[in-house]
């Protein structure tokens, strides 16, 4: 299952949208993402659609390997699908027995499909084309401003990259835990939700002590090579902005300068 | 050998470190000394072994040099500053590099040069520069192909190396070794040990490896053996290997080599030489000895 999604991996290939700066990519999720909010209006969805079958295309990522990604969510867009169908007020279409469908059921069920599916796929697009480390530095930087507020940007997204190095670690030690306490006649499979929820306590307690033997250690390795929090510290790989970064941000606003207008001005 | 004496990089004096445990209201429940009066005086430029048993206080010494302990008594000197003065930590951590015992727990990057160059970064280098010490540093360590690797696909003595690399990138004076071969497999204890004579040899970087296993004291210029948290035997290798019974009484096994020797010796081969070290040197021994008989 935790193999299957797609959501929040790396896809590794050559493409503009991998050279992209993650500034730019960050930036034109959260733009995609609201044009997707701005209007109910189809005409607004064909653009966005166009939109995002353009960067798709663009990206090198084979459109299959996106959808199977979008497997592990089916099942959450199933439940809003069904609740809009069925409890939204309006004129009738179909009537059987208890369950009545109406027009407007019918039309928000279509649209909430299509914005969770293009939520989906625009935010697997960025991290599909962004290594997690340029995701924190381009939130480092993104976010720079918010030190003002005396938020502590540096240090969350250093935690973030952190997190995001040990996940496969981590995995690899649950597993190992898993199978150790199986020799010993665990058993992780059988029985029912409650039952196989108490078989994972002696899973997670060693599994916390060692992350945090592991936080502890890794500290120590941090401060033995001078790490002092971000004041005064250079980088390796500093961002800075290519003619076609501009040229991407320019390409954002456009869009959604023209979903706007659409949803304003477009009879349909 | 020649005689590597110029200044002391490394320079305790009667260093005394307590560990202080307390209970639930801050009061001290119990105090356990982990350093107790150790003189120790590294030379720039030295191979120095440090061995002991668990619980003989040679990983607090060594955290002590690299100022992520403070004595409790006494002052430890690096390069002439004072580990105790706070504005110097910084200075000190760059030229007294650590290495730990776990490869996985001390790599901070996700791409092999992102972790080596880590270290420069904090310490605010140029861009420029910090590549140029990655690349300078992954060369000497062998790593160079791997660069643009993930740490975890490497090997253990590989993820070594690429500590090592990161610590290196910082151009340190001195290199503290905190048993980094306790986890590796044969080939990758290997590896990083001809890692560490290399860098001492060719680059000149001082050396302190603590370790538990006598195989790799052998090539060092001097050996350090603690007790308790005292220093109980010092000398080259083999002033401390002819010294069998003393090592064995502080629960220490001598190379297989010199355990032979020091056998065959009891047993009536007298004209063997105190303190063999390696292989080679009991078989050339041994056909001296039995080319006159």
């Amino acid at each position: 299952m935790l193999r299957e999604l797609t959501l929040g991996q790396y896809y590794q290939t050559e493409s503009r949208l991998h050279r992209l700066d993650p500034r730019v990519k960050l930036f034109g999720t959260i733009i995609f993402l609201i044009s997707l909010f701005i209007s109910q209006k189809p005409s607004c969805y064909v653009v966005a659609t166009v939109f995002l079958i353009c960067l798709i295309r663009l990206s090198n990522v084979p459109f299959g390997y996106m959808v199977r990604g979008m497997k592990a969510i089916v099942f959450i867009m199933m439940i809003t699908v069904v609740f809009n169908l069925l409890f939204t007020p309006g004129e009738t279409l179909v009537k059987l027995g208890v369950i009545t469908i109406t027009i407007q059921g019918l039309k928000n069920a279509i649209y909430t499909a299509i914005r969770l599916t293009y939520l989906i796929l625009g935010s697997t697009l960025m991290t599909l084309t962004t290594t997690p480390n340029d995701l924190t530095d381009g939130l480092e930087r993104g976010l720079g401003f918010l030190k003002i507020f005396k938020l502590p940007v540096h240090e969350t997204a250093t935690m973030m990259s952190i997190a995001l190095r040990f996940i496969p670690i981590l995995l690899e030690e649950t597993d190992k835990i898993m199978k150790a306490q199986q020799a010993r006649g665990a058993d992780f499979e059988s029985g029912g939700i409650i039952k196989r929820a108490r078989a994972m306590v002696p899973l997670l307690v060693p599994l916390f002590v060692s992350a945090f033997r592991r936080a502890n250690d890794l500290a120590l390795a941090m401060e033995a090579r001078c790490y002092n929090g971000g004041e005064g510290r250079t980088k390796m790989k500093p961002l800075v902005y290519k003619a076609w970064d501009k040229r991407a941000y320019v390409i954002l606003i456009g869009y959604l300068v023209l979903v706007v207008l659409l949803g304003i001005f477009s009879p349909v | 050998m020649y005689i590597k004496r110029v200044m002391a990089i490394v320079e305790t004096k009667d260093l005394s470190f307590d560990y202080i445990r307390r209970d639930d209201e801050g009061n001290v429940s119990s105090v356990n000394r982990a350093l107790n009066d150790v003189d120790l005086s590294v030379e720039k430029g030295e191979f120095i072994a440090i061995l002991g048993g668990n619980g003989s206080g040679k990983s607090t010494l060594a955290k002590h040099i690299n100022a992520i302990l403070y004595p409790t008594e006494g002052y430890v000197l690096v390069d002439g500053e004072n580990t105790s003065d706070e504005t110097k930590t910084l200075s000190i951590r760059q030229k007294a590099g650590m290495i730990f015992q776990n490869p996985d727990n001390q790599i901070i990057g996700s791409i092999v040069e992102e972790d080596v160059g880590f270290g420069p970064e904090n310490i605010g280098m140029p861009t420029k520069e910090i590549w140029e010490r990655v690349e300078e540093a992954l060369k000497i360590l062998g790593m160079w192909e791997y660069r643009k690797h993930s740490p975890m696909r490497l090997s253990g003595g590989q993820k070594q190396r690429v500590a090592i690399a990161g610590v290196v990138a910082m151009h340190p004076k001195c290199i503290i070794m905190d048993e980094p071969t306790a986890m590796l497999d044969p080939v990758g204890r290997k590896d990083v040990i001809r890692a560490a004579r290399a860098l001492n040899d060719v680059e000149q970087v001082t050396v302190i490896l603590i370790t538990h296993y006598m195989e790799e004291v052998v090539y060092a210029d001097r050996v350090f053996v603690m007790e308790h948290g005292n220093i109980r035997m010092t000398g080259t290798p083999r002033e401390i290997f002819s010294r069998v019974e003393e090592l064995e009484e502080l629960r220490l096994n001598v190379p297989q080599a010199t355990r032979l020797a020091y056998e065959l010796k009891k047993r009536g081969l007298s004209e063997l030489p105190d303190g063999i070290l390696t292989e080679k040197e009991l078989v050339a021994e041994l056909c001296r000895l039995y080319s006159t008989i």
